[in-house]
């Protein structure tokens, strides 16, 4: 059975994964890769740390991740394709085994709804203290905001599980509590802002198209593992 | 089927349903990191686009 829970969350992961891909290409994308025209501004202004794409060939401007990079136009496509891949297959993943762990009965409609609770946890509850960024956007440090991350998605997974799953009032609490805690600890923002190169609108329309997107991945990756899951778990057991 | 051997089955699958939920998360964990969160750099650039639209936190 171990095999068939596998398959199933690599089949709608990676189904997913070429289905983020097709969306980012309507918004995301073409939003991204404007913004890293301003990302270009900031470097020769001296105080970015982008990652060499087109706008800055040369070296030294002591980027924090230069070394190999994807060549923009075909290759890097592939890249984002594969990595869409793979992000769709690490959450489908993790989506099945919540419904192996919760022993609850799935369709695809009921996956749909896991999915959304996927989306909750991994993309809604986190930017609530990380918004989406485009590229170029002065965030703050990024392992804090990571550590954040982190902490908030194990914490709304577990309180979200709690809440939907537990038996008893007591626990259901501890799980709306758990659901809150990130947002009372509070998100790594930074205590000041400098204006950068990048326009206020554009970094506006990557966060709105970004969440559009990731809910509509999650809804289809749902939708589709709960399916496989149904199919190839439930139906044979 | 006996009551007991109905039971025996049962409890096999439920283990075995919670075997591969322990082997999907901790794959699908492992992938998460290194997709969206591991800072090597070549990781780091071949993620690049997916981890800002996924809106993993990057730099």
């Amino acid at each position: 059975m171990i095999k068939r829970i596998l398959l199933a969350a690599f089949a709608a992961g990676a189904l997913a994964g070429v289905f983020a891909h097709g969306a980012q290409l309507v918004e995301v994308i073409p939003v991204m890769h404007a913004a890293e025209g301003y990302e270009g501004l900031a470097d020769e202004r001296g105080h970015g740390h982008g990652h060499g794409h087109e706008a800055h060939g040369e070296e030294g401007h002591g980027h924090d991740h230069s070394g190999w990079m994807p060549a923009d136009g075909f290759e890097r496509q592939v890249f984002t394709l594969m990595a869409n891949v793979l992000t769709g297959v690490a959450f489908g993943l993790i989506l099945v085994a919540g419904f192996a762990f919760s022993g609850r009965h799935v369709d695809w409609q009921r996956g749909a709804l896991w999915g959304l609770g996927g989306f909750a946890v991994f993309v809604l509850a986190p930017a609530i203290g990380v918004p989406p960024a485009a590229p170029g956007m002065e965030v703050g440090s990024v392992s804090e905001r990571q550590l954040w991350w982190v902490g908030t998605v194990v914490a709304t997974g577990g309180g979200l599980s709690l809440l939907v799953f537990a038996g008893s009032k007591l626990l259901k609490t501890l799980g709306a509590m758990l659901i809150a805690a990130p947002h009372l600890v509070g998100a790594p923002i930074p205590a000041e802002f400098h204006a950068g190169p990048l326009p206020a609108e554009l970094a506006a329309q990557f966060a709105v198209a970004s969440l559009v997107t990731a809910l509509a991945f999650w809804a289809v990756l749902g939708g589709l593992a709960g399916h496989f899951f149904d199919r190839w778990v439930q139906q044979r057991t | 089927m006996s009551m007991k051997s109905s039971t025996a089955t049962t409890n096999a699958a439920s283990s075995s349903r919670i075997a591969g939920g322990v082997a999907a998360a901790l794959l699908g964990v492992f992938l998460l990191f290194g997709v969206g969160l591991a800072n090597a750099d070549a990781l780091h650039n071949a993620a690049h686009d997916t981890r800002h639209a996924f809106t993993f936190p990057c730099h």
